[in-house]
């Protein structure tokens, strides 16, 4: 965009917004180059923030009439670029919408602004007994809105489900700043589930401006119980063998030797060094279900090859044991100057395999790696060291990258499990999917977004990168979407 | 146990290619459900079988025109179930056909719904294209999540080939009680109910009183019973699958059976003097039917009015009248949405063509 033509736009969002809410300047537009994931950068046009919903749909009406690109951003703790701002984008930063409108304590409900922080949610209602379920490791931080952008989980995920099973309704505005409720807190809606649609579509069919959660119980009783392993395997049967028995535990974690030896170097919990993995592994429900919980999963442990097994007995002995693992990746971080996170979901019955060959490819490629996984429903996040600052270091992290994730699809699992594709994992996508559900996907969102206005370049590839990436690709002679012209 | 998927996308493919409106079924058990179409028929009762079952990953992938009394079986053995428990309106109820429809039993309000527990699916969409979204993991945010779209969608988007479900292990121990009390009063009691940490997985009332199911283990359960002071439902099973299945004799009746999709704490109301004996309350009285004959506005403006929806669920032997929509009508730029969305699945709008809505 020509600068006059970024002028006027400035000049016609002053109509909309008051000028400390619009944001054009150079100095004033660096924090937001980039999200929680810093390597890919780009500085946006201009940052508008907007301080109710009228002026979205405003500001969308107008980006929409000049065909300039709106880029929706919470707290920007994202870690796959999916806020990162493209070339001629504006980008919409919802951090002023942060109150929480209504709490129904009969309903279990909460009614809230997408810039409403995740954990604050779990706060105001914790006099009522209640609590919000998922819980991203960046919940202090991070926002409703970006949550359900991204469909975000956490470490209890297996129990209580992700974003999508606990949000009732939320409301978008579309590109052409229509106002859409969805859901409400009746348990379905009529017509299309476009609730579910909504959740993880990261920015690409519409603005999400309020958010209804479903709130839960705050559990009788919680115990975690932590358990050390001479050796990887052994600990992967482990978490195999007990959701075989039938306990669905409210968080079932794992780490590996270097994430452990992090870890407690950073925050002291009394991790044992010695072991080459550790589960953490959270029960909750009433105080008899609990003890009986505890007790078959104690046995499992033992049978499954344990070294030593810790039942936490206080509260505080419980967050201790968390601390460590919630700990992991700035514990991680101060290992190496950078570290990449991936964030591929396999098969639970494929983990020592996937681990076996992350192990081998960390020699070849000569980088480290801390394992850290949501083992309970099979989301890894190997975490590869490297310094940005040696040249090739990034790309060839990068390549790493990718094989791993190569290999979760292969084992018949995905490329992302929570962390969602951004601008990071286009090109995996195209392993992932092929042209006819890329196809699908690029309909859907024409469906929504006829222009491609709404956060362009994220989330799908276009069909020609894949084609692009076909001809570096060529696996066993066969050449990815060979429909495709290549140009 | 046939892969019929490839003589299913010959079938589309030539329907997209004449314009030819498919009518996709499979097992018969629900004819009655959703707007009256005419078409080809398509029929994915021959597509069937079990293509994967993980105890240990808790993930079933089958085909769509698996009997869904199979899937049970098969999941039985192994102490398992489909936790959003599945009507089955027939023996002949498929596994595709409950997708489609997006039915979930009296476990709903407590352990979620079909929609939660898809992880994966593979469809033909209008043009004939195989697609495959999500997969059979826990978590997967790659791409726009068309696998739950697909749920309750009633075959206007896509045919359904395979689904992927989350399966979960079946309760340890149940027992059900009864308390006797009026509808007018059950929202106070469900209310104190659910903000008490009683093991709840089901939870209904009628016209006489409140029925409720605990699980948990077995001294657990008889401290409730205690608690509760409420007499024991013998033969529980039955009653709730009778409840799911529409058996109670409450459901024998010519009216026009409604569906009302509402907040759960929602208070008792009328429709047009119904009375106590018209209504039938489930999922902790988020879903409740009603027997009745008026006309279709009132019932859709009475629950738009509540906060919810309403859904003609099965046509009475009264005539409708004019009125021929069975869902509740969507607000104007919602139902544009709708429309481009089934563009984009469905070009030709070959696909159940009306199942769901007239215009789509």
């Amino acid at each position: 965009m020509d600068e006059l033509k970024r002028q006027k736009l400035l000049a016609d969002f002053a109509h909309i917004l008051p000028c400390a809410c619009i944001l054009s300047q150079k100095e004033d537009l660096m924090p937001y180059e980039c999200d929680g994931l810093s390597v890919y950068r780009g500085l946006p046009l201009a940052v508008v923030i907007p301080e109710d919903i009228q002026q979205i749909q405003l500001i969308l009406r107008l980006c929409d009439e000049r065909q300039v690109a709106v880029i929706a951003r919470g707290a920007g703790t994202g870690l796959a670029g999916g806020a990162m701002p493209t070339k001629g984008a504006v980008v919409l930063s919802l951090a002023k919408l942060n109150q929480i409108l209504r709490i129904d304590s009969n309903q279990m409900t909460a009614t809230v602004q997408p810039g409403v922080r995740n954990l604050a949610i779990s706060q105001a209602v914790a006099h009522l007994g209640l609590y919000y379920a998922p819980d991203p490791s960046s919940q202090i931080a991070c926002t409703i809105g970006g949550n359900v952008a991204e469909n975000s989980g956490g470490v209890h995920c297996l129990k209580y489900g992700l974003t999508v099973h606990n949000v009732l309704a939320v409301k978008i505005l579309t590109i052409e700043g229509e106002l859409i409720a969805l859901g409400s807190e009746a348990l379905d809606q009529s017509g299309y589930d476009l609730l579910a649609l909504m959740h993880g579509s990261e920015g690409l069919l519409g603005i999400v401006v309020e958010v209804t959660v479903k709130l839960l119980h705050q559990p009788e009783s919680v115990q975690v119980m932590l358990a050390s392993f001479d050796d990887v395997e052994r600990a992967g049967q482990a978490v195999a063998d007990i959701i075989a028995a039938g306990v669905v535990p409210a968080g079932l974690e794992m780490m590996d030797k270097l994430a452990i030896e992090a870890a407690e170097a950073f925050a002291h919990v009394g991790y044992p060094l010695n072991a080459e993995a550790i589960l953490l592994c959270e029960v909750d429900g009433s105080q008899q279900a609990v003890q009986q919980q505890l007790h078959d999963v104690d046995v499992i442990l033992q049978q499954a090859g344990a070294t030593d097994v810790r039942i936490s007995q206080t509260a505080e002995q419980r967050m201790q044991f968390w601390a460590g693992r919630k700990a992991a990746f700035p514990a991680v971080g101060r290992l190496a100057p950078d570290y990449y996170c991936m964030d591929g979901t396999i098969p639970r019955s494929s983990l020592s395999h996937v681990l076996k060959q992350i192990s081998l490819w960390s020699e070849e490629y000569q980088l480290s790696v801390a394992n850290v996984f949501h083992a309970g429903d099979g989301n890894m996040h190997p975490l590869i060291l490297y310094d940005a600052n040696q040249k090739g270091e990034l790309e060839k992290t990068e390549a790493f990258g990718a094989k791993i994730l190569r290999l979760c699809v292969e084992v018949g699992g995905t490329i992302t499990g929570e962390h969602g594709v951004g601008v990071e994992k286009l090109d995996s996508m195209c392993v992932q999917f092929g042209t006819a559900e890329l196809q699908q996907f690029l309909s859907i969102k024409q469906a929504f977004d006829a222009q491609g206005l709404l956060n362009p370049g994220k989330a799908i590839p276009s069909l020609h990168r894949c084609a692009e990436l076909g001809r570096m690709h060529v696996h066993n002679g066969v050449l990815p979407h060979p429909e495709l012209e290549r140009f | 146990m046939a892969d019929m998927s490839r003589d299913l996308q010959q079938q589309v493919q030539k329907a997209y290619a004449t314009g030819t409106p498919l009518k996709i079924g499979a097992g018969h058990s629900k004819p009655w459900y959703g707007r009256d179409i005419e078409g080809e028929y398509c029929s994915v009762s021959e597509h069937c079988g079990v293509l994967a079952y993980r105890p240990a990953e808790l993930t079933l992938t089958v085909r769509a025109g698996t009997p869904l009394q199979e899937v049970h079986d098969e999941l039985a053995v192994h102490g398992q179930c489909l936790a959003f428990e599945p009507p089955m309106f027939s023996e002949n109820s498929t596994i595709g056909g409950t997708v489609a429809c997006g039915f979930s039993g009296s476990s709903r309000a407590f352990s979620g719904a079909c929609r939660d527990y898809v992880l994966g699916c593979r469809i033909l969409n209008g043009r004939g294209d195989m697609l495959r979204f999500g997969g059979e993991v826990m978590k997967n945010v790659a791409g726009f999540d068309v696998s739950r779209l697909m749920v309750g969608s009633l075959g206007t988007l896509g045919l359904l080939l395979d689904v992927s479900f989350k399966i979960m292990p079946k309760a340890q121990h149940q027992k059900s009680f009864f308390l006797e009390g009026s509808l007018k009063d059950a929202v106070a009691l469900m209310s104190d109910w659910k903000t008490s940490h009683m093991p709840l997985t089901a939870l209904a009332a009628d016209s006489l009183g409140v029925y409720l199911r605990l699980s948990g283990s077995m001294s657990e359960l008889n401290d409730w019973q205690h608690t509760l002071n409420a007499t024991l439902l013998q033969e529980a099973d039955v009653f709730w699958q009778n409840i799911s299945e529409h058996r109670l004799s409450f459901f024998d009746d010519s009216r026009h059976l409604w569906r009302l999709s509402l907040p759960p704490s929602t208070p008792h109301f009328t429709i047009k003097y119904s009375r106590d004996e018209d209504w039938l309350w489930d999922w902790g009285g988020a879903q409740r039917w009603l027997l009745s004959d008026v006309k279709a506005e009132h019932v859709f403006h009475a629950a738009q009015v509540a906060g919810g929806h309403a859904t003609l669920f099965r046509a009475g032997t009264t005539p409708l009248g004019r009125y021929d929509e069975v869902f509740s009508p969507l607000p104007t730029s919602l139902m544009q949405v709708h429309q481009r969305l089934k563009k984009s699945f469905d070009p030709k709008y070959i696909l159940n063509r009306g199942r769901m809505y007239a215009n789509l």
